[in-house]
């Protein structure tokens, strides 16, 4: 949201603004998650785990990023947006009961359970390798954009591996931060990451998301998620043409 | 445990926010006039690729240097938190879980001193 932003409304080159983007997804993912660590939903178990994958996939993406023009990445970025255009705006899957259960989600203990109004409710993790697999895909994108792709994430977490809907969004909250911090050294020692131009975005963030953590847990999200999504889907389109016709 | 990594969270982001403020106030107010441009790219001097370098101005006294310190100091607040979490699974003798975290962490600190990208 924040790149798209600084390339198409101020010109900035898309690799400052990656990685002045980059910077700043950390600092949301640790105002949040600092929020909703307490809570019981996230499960440190599959986070961990998956986060093997995320991080490698974040170096390589962050080295992809090197190779690619920036042109390609304009485009990329732009199909991305809008498929979360779409994603954002639609309606959230529900949980499902799940009986059986994967081999290597036993070994590695991620099942587990989180708390409902009902009381705690267990939960067994499908399909751990799909799984990885993806959450690999989604390292590498947010390596290669210097997005959170937090809703990859989630998707991963929800369709393959079949996490319950509020263990899923908390666990990947809390792994956008560690997957930014490991192509953030990539950007950092490629010199992608401008003081002057980090500052203001990343003192934004940071107090939006140290104050909207404690604050916003309760608000209506309906009309902000569609006018969200429309926003997200103009800039998507002008991401491409700025990247077909050679602006970016 | 849940709780210290949540206190490690928040403290991180706000020391980190202290410091790019600080530096950020102090580089406005020097060289303040200055129109940045970003619309080429050139990349970050040597100075500003690596921790060693960033240090090397901080000591001397360069206000993108403190806020690139700062920006440091974020990125080392979930690489903080992951080692917090090294401790947390050997309290519970999870040894599977000592080796995964382990492995996270030795990709986070390669990448933040450059052993997969060398700065060039």
């Amino acid at each position: 949201m924040i790149t798209p932003v600084l390339t198409l409304l101020f010109g900035v080159d898309i690799r400052y603004a990656i990685g002045a983007t980059l910077v700043s997804v950390i600092a949301t993912s640790s105002g949040a998650a600092s929020a909703y660590v307490t809570e019981g939903f996230s499960n440190i178990r599959i986070g961990m785990f998956l986060e093997i994958a995320t991080t490698l996939g974040a170096i390589t993406g962050a080295l992809l990023a090197a190779k690619i023009p920036t042109s390609a990445i304009g485009v990329i970025f732009g199909l991305v947006l809008i498929c979360s255009a779409f994603f954002s705006s639609g309606p959230k899957p529900e949980t499902r009961e799940n009986a059986s259960t994967d081999a290597l989600a036993e070994r590695l203990k991620l099942n587990s359970s989180y708390p409902t109004a009902h009381g705690w409710q267990p939960y067994r993790v499908q399909r751990v390798k799909t799984g990885f697999g993806a959450m690999f895909g989604a390292g590498a994108l947010s390596g290669l954009l210097g997005i959170g792709s937090g809703a990859l994430k989630v998707l991963a977490m929800d369709h393959a591996m079949r996490i319950p809907f509020k263990v899923s969004t908390s666990t990947s909250n809390f792994m956008i931060g560690v997957t930014a911090a490991a192509s953030a050294g990539v950007y950092l020692n490629r010199g992608y990451i401008d003081p002057v131009l980090a500052m203001p975005v990343m003192l934004g963030v940071s107090a939006g998301s140290l104050w909207g953590a404690r604050h916003l847990a309760g608000t209506k999200t309906r009309v902000l998620r569609i006018v969200f999504a429309v926003v997200v889907g103009v800039l998507g389109l002008e991401m491409i043409y700025g990247g077909l016709s050679g602006k970016i | 445990m849940d709780r210290a990594i949540g206190v490690v969270l928040r403290v991180g982001v706000m020391a980190a926010a202290s410091v790019v403020l600080g530096g950020g106030v102090w580089y406005l107010a020097r060289f303040g006039m200055l129109v940045p441009n970003y619309r080429a790219f050139h990349g970050e001097p040597e100075g500003l690729r690596s921790v060693a370098g960033i240090w090397k101005g901080v000591v001397a006294m360069q206000p993108r240097s403190v806020i690139q310190l700062g920006l440091l100091l974020l990125i080392a607040t979930p690489i903080a938190r992951v080692a917090l979490s090294v401790f947390a699974f050997a309290a519970q003798r999870d040894r599977t879980y000592v080796a995964i975290t382990l492995v996270v962490l030795a990709i986070l600190i390669g990448s933040l001193t450059g052993v997969v990208a060398p700065p060039r």
